[in-house]
């Protein structure tokens, strides 16, 4: 393959694999495109979709975030802890605390100059030991504001996904459109430089795993509100790595300097829709695993850089 | 010129300091932690763990990560349970061929190809536990160890394979030119290949070296257990980065070892086991103090190494 046929690749692939996958299920997958199925796999997708837009910050530094499960175990627990005060104060709480602890990992990274693996790895083991210490079993709750944001929809169109929709279009912008995003990508195309011209790296830094740490916590309430029950011991179990996948099979490169958002959350949707395929056609958990992993190294292989790594 | 000394001693050393520490204050805070049933168990559920962050050390060192090690080693137990009803030989080479086979595939991958080895053996943690599901029906079969003498390797010996591993770790990373490689590579990628190093060669025998390890640890501990248990290994090459890194071994590469990180483990082991001395404390304690004990040690590394570059 030359240059450019990898390049297209690299930019439009997840469009189109994601657009054939749609095509086969039209055609072999019974009901497919009815409503309810189409709901239901929207509303699997977003909490993956919320996080992944933080996750795609974060790498566009050339950074990671591997605390962003645990993040959203402790939003579970701040929920339960807070929902007396109401629904609103609940959720204020849990924002709070992914806003908090993705300052910690950001102060780690952005001012002691730790590795953002490792300290985000600390996050990933300490948070959730927070989030269990805090509420130590799942708790089904009654509130009918939260469960309302659960599951109520506007014109057939699940609240959750309106907003994670919503998240996406206010990223992009900030991405493109802002000051603050040109420097995220410069930070993450070039450190040295930005430093040397004046950029506040370390402020960028840290706001950048502030708001990794905010879209976890919210992503986690959200996924609580859908399930009416809090269960910090099981929610967002590997999240981390399913958002990485859908920013990398989204063509953002880990070497950073690049943010590609709807494109991750391409990536999202990809991934989702595999999974749902497979099942619906009978073939086990195992075959979803390994033919995920086939398409990462394949998405990986198309956005790597040359002369990198 | 002292400090600077002193800075690289506590960096090298610290956790060997700190887990001294923690043993003589746990020694005479509670009765029941200096006690051999206590020593042998911590030793015991440690040894696993060692083994596959001696493997996960290599790659650090060389600048590299392998998120694929918990993967590895649940393959490595129902692989090593499955091959039991042969003998003694069949559980041991299968799980170390299957697993060997997956570290060769990674470090080839990462060599040849340049990819970053974090996505390749995050590629590798998922493929491999869906090779595990499929051949373990989706986790519903559960292979028992039927060979005597295999499972008597899990529940007597674990320890001291551990030790033997350790001692010939620290050999090949300090007295071979292979573990001169390694430093090389992960120092200095670029100027270890012009001063003629095989750089590809020893990333591939790294993760070669890797996945062995963990699918060695993985067929240990399903001897343990006399089976092949499937939900086992999850958030496993964490720990394994965790004692590595609590151990002194930079996550940027060519710096480290071996007694750091087998000091690292036991430090999580006894952790572990002083929470659990407390009594009322939940396992989910355990998580935080690790968590914060990490942070603490990524911060003062951090901080040991600025004052050594001023000084």
């Amino acid at each position: 393959m030359n240059e450019r046929a990898l390049r297209w690749a690299r930019d439009y692939g997840v469009y189109v694999a994601v657009a054939v996958l749609l095509l086969f299920n039209v055609l072999f997958t019974p009901y497919f495109l009815d409503a309810a199925n189409f709901r239901t796999q929207l509303v699997q997708v977003t909490p993956i979709v919320i996080v992944s837009l933080g996750m795609a910050l974060v790498i566009g530094t050339q950074g990671i975030d591997l605390s962003v499960g645990s993040v959203m175990s402790l939003a579970a627990a701040l929920v339960v802890l807070y929902l007396g005060y109401g629904a609103l104060p609940a959720l204020l709480a849990a924002l709070v605390g992914g806003a908090v602890f993705g300052a910690a990992g950001g102060a780690l990274v952005a001012y002691v100059g730790v590795q953002p693996i490792v300290a985000t790895l600390a996050l990933l083991v300490g948070v959730r030991g927070v989030a269990n210490v805090l509420v130590p079993q799942l708790v089904e709750f009654r509130n009918p504001d939260l469960i309302a944001l659960g599951s109520s929809a506007v014109l057939g169109v699940p609240v959750i996904v309106l907003i994670a929709a919503a998240l996406t279009l206010v990223m992009t912008f900030l991405v493109r459109r802002t000051t603050f995003g040109r420097q995220v990508v410069a930070i993450g195309g070039n450190r040295a430089a930005s430093e040397l011209s004046g950029l506040p790296v370390k402020r960028v830094l840290l706001t950048v795993y502030v708001i990794s740490g905010l879209l976890a916590a919210l992503a986690g309430v959200l996924a609580t509100a859908r399930l009416q029950a809090s269960d910090p011991t099981s929610l967002g179990l590997f999240m981390e790595l399913s958002a990485i996948t859908a920013v990398v099979v989204g063509g953002t490169p880990l070497t950073g300097g690049r943010i590609r958002v709807l494109s991750t959350v391409m990536g999202a949707l990809l991934m989702q829709l595999l999974s749902a395929t497979l099942i619906k056609h009978n073939l086990p958990q195992s075959w979803t695993q390994m033919v995920q992993a086939v398409i990462i190294l394949a998405a990986v292989y198309a956005t790597r850089e040359r002369g990198t790594r | 010129m002292n400090s600077e000394k002193l800075s690289r001693t506590l960096q090298q050393h610290g956790a060997v300091m700190v887990l001294a520490v923690l043993v003589i204050v746990g020694s005479l805070a509670f009765d029941t932690f200096a006690t051999a049933g206590n020593a042998a168990s911590v030793l015991v559920s440690s040894s696993f763990l060692a083994i596959i962050a001696i493997g996960m050390t290599f790659v650090i060192i060389s600048g590299g990560i392998d998120l694929s090690v918990g993967s590895l080693f649940v393959l490595g137990g129902v692989l090593a349970a499955y091959g039991s009803q042969y003998g003694l030989l069949v559980a041991l080479v299968l799980p170390l061929a299957a697993c060997g086979l997956v570290g060769l595939a990674q470090g080839l991958i990462i060599a040849r190809t340049g990819m970053a080895p974090f996505i390749v053996t995050l590629a590798g943690l998922l493929g491999v536990r869906g090779l595990m599901l499929a051949i373990s029906d989706e986790g519903a079969t559960t292979y028992l160890v039927k060979d005597a003498a295999f499972a008597s390797l899990g529940l007597t010996y674990p320890v001291f394979i551990t030790i033997g591993l350790a001692l010939a770790a620290m050999v090949l990373l300090q007295r071979t030119g292979f573990g001169q490689n390694v430093y090389a590579v992960g120092g200095n990628e670029q100027a270890a290949a012009l001063m003629g190093v095989p750089v590809a060669r020893t990333k591939v025998q790294v993760y070669l070296m890797s996945g062995l390890l963990a699918g060695l640890a993985g067929a240990l501990n399903a001897a343990r257990l006399s089976s092949g248990v499937t939900i086992l290994g999850i958030g496993l090459e964490l720990d394994a980065i965790a004692a590595v890194v609590i151990g002194g071994t930079l996550l940027t590469g060519g710096a480290g070892g071996i007694t750091g990180t087998v000091a690292g483990v036991l430090l999580l082991g006894v952790i572990q086991s002083l929470i659990n001395q407390v009594g009322n404390l939940t396992s989910s304690f355990q998580q935080v103090v690790s968590g914060a004990f990490l942070a603490l040690v990524v911060v003062a590394q951090r901080l040991l190494s600025k004052a050594q570059r001023l000084n």
